[in-house]
């Protein structure tokens, strides 16, 4: 292991793919809070929306677990 | 630094990551298009379809049974009309009936009070008839008292006269004005 | 059985249990060897198969418990495609159950301890994502001809800026079976690696284990509800794509 700076690179880079994953939590308590607001204020209109909902969340994680595959790869492919 | 970290387990494939490694793809993508295409037949040729029927029957037999409680809501409805009307008739049957025999009853009163009245006017006038003739009797036992009476003051009075017809004359004239 | 806590520290192998392995012995994997990706997607089906099939077997009016459980499903989609994608979805109605009890049977028999997530691998996602995007492209230039082009055409935008939307709009109908393959991909693969690296950990701490199992429990959960949530949502996007494929002007 010693004196490897590719792999140093490696796990580093990784680590900081990492930090997308956190960045996409965010955006999904955000997705999620604002609809929990709107819900709030209009409840009769929650029951249609929680398709939107469930789409938002979902963009919003696809790009946490894109980070997160970037370092999967840095990991374990490169 | 991957096949290190893998140690013996993953010397067979070169990539750490076990969905990179290329060489598994056609196993994987033939075996997930066989199971692709049997589950489709299987939900195409028998549970869709079995499914299907089975909420369209609910649903018929759902809406079988409403239209059955309508139906009988709609009897039940009928059945109070009937009932209303029929004790609509019963009353204005009962008034009817009242009514009639309220006009008999007035027809009989009139008839005896018809009577009545007659008999009474009868009685009346017969009373009055009689009142009269004794009224008259007793004006001419007046009158022949009164003459009388006159005819025995004159001979006491005038012994001489004794023209009892010119005391009556008198007498009369007296009674008349 | 990938950690051995030996010599100089924890060796945690996440990904061992995503190895395509013959059933039967020897090393080569051939396009028709029965693997274990075979296997478990035999499972899936019977799965189906079971819950589908015999689970309906009754054909009451009061249903069963099973017969519910079928029921609902074929309900809870038949109102998805009918609420996103309109009454002339409902044509392809098949089709998207057959996705989605794939996708949620893989994911849950893949929480089975020493189960192998066939959802999990990049090449069973990517088939189902380019199936609905080849799918939905297709029945969109059946159904619309050339006019299907006007999905990129935005004429709700000034005109100067529509040459722009239309190359973005472009790419970003492109990268949609990426993003939909790795959305459910990434979010099985990255469950199962956490709970084995706290494994890992459980492997290595002795009597401190608790806390890591206790961990993995937690975690546990958080993948039964993220297991059908992605295949929700794998569903309710393809619904959302057969949508643009059959009404493209919006």
């Amino acid at each position: 292991m010693e004196g490897d700076i590719a792999q140093m690179g490696q796990f580093i880079g990784a680590g900081l793919a990492g930090i997308g994953s956190g960045a996409a939590a965010i955006g999904v308590g955000h997705v999620a809070g604002n609809f929990l607001a709107g819900a709030l204020r209009n409840p009769s209109a929650a029951a249609s929306q929680t398709a939107t909902l469930f789409i938002g969340i979902a963009f919003a994680e696809a790009l946490g677990i894109f980070s997160f595959l970037v370092a999967l790869l840095l990991m374990f492919a490169v | 630094m991957a096949t290190e970290a893998q140690g013996a387990e993953a010397a067979g494939n070169a990539p750490g990551m076990p969905q990179l490694d290329f060489s598994t793809f056609p196993n994987q993508i033939f075996w997930l298009l066989v199971t692709l295409v049997v589950i489709y037949l299987v939900l195409n040729k028998v549970a869709l379809p079995r499914i299907a029927s089975v909420l369209s029957e609910r649903q018929g037999t759902i809406a079988n049974d409403l239209a059955a409680a309508e139906e009988l809501k709609g009897k039940a409805g009928e059945a109070e009309e009937a009932y209303k009307k029929a004790l609509a008739d019963a009353r204005a049957e009962a008034n009817r009936i009242i009514a009639d025999a309220k006009a008999e009853i007035q027809k009989d009163l009139d008839a005896a009070t018809e009577k009545a009245d007659a008999e009474i006017a009868a009685k009346s006038a017969e009373s009055e008839k009689r009142i009269g003739e004794i009224r008259a009797s007793a004006m001419e036992n007046v009158e022949a008292v009164a003459k009388d009476t006159a005819i025995e003051v004159v001979r006491a009075v005038l012994p001489a006269a004794e023209d009892a017809s010119a005391v009556d004359k008198a007498v009369d004239q007296r009674l008349k004005g | 059985m990938a950690t051995e806590a030996e010599g100089g520290g924890i060796k945690i192998d996440p990904m061992g249990q995503f190895v395509v392995e013959p059933l039967f012995g020897g090393d080569h994997v051939a396009w028709y060897t029965p693997t274990n990706v075979t296997l478990w997607m035999a499972i899936t089906v019977l799965a189906v198969i079971v819950l589908l099939v015999l689970g309906t077997r009754g054909r009451a009016i009061v249903p069963s418990r099973s017969q519910s459980v079928a029921e609902l499903t074929y309900g809870f989609i038949h109102q998805m495609i009918e609420d996103v994608a309109g009454k002339d979805g409902l044509k392809y109605f098949p089709y998207i159950m057959t996705l989605f009890l794939f996708i949620v049977f893989g994911n849950t028999l893949g929480l089975l301890p020493t189960a192998f997530t066939t959802t999990s691998h990049l090449a069973v996602t990517g088939v189902l994502a380019l199936l609905v995007f080849v799918t939905v492209t297709v029945i969109g230039f059946v159904k619309n001809g050339a006019s299907f082009l006007s999905l990129f055409w935005v004429s709700a935008a000034p005109l100067a800026l529509r040459p722009v939307l239309a190359v973005i709009e472009l790419i970003s109908y492109f990268v949609r079976p990426v993003s939909h393959s790795v959305r459910l991909m990434g979010n099985m693969m990255a469950g199962h690696a956490v709970i084995k690296v706290f494994a890992g950990f459980a492997g290595a701490l002795g009597l401190g284990a608790v806390f890591p199992v206790v961990a993995i429990v937690a975690i546990y959960g958080l993948e039964v509800m993220v297991a059908f949530v992605q295949a929700y949502v794998f569903t309710i996007l393809t619904c959302v794509y057969l949508k643009d494929a059959l009404h493209p002007h919006h």
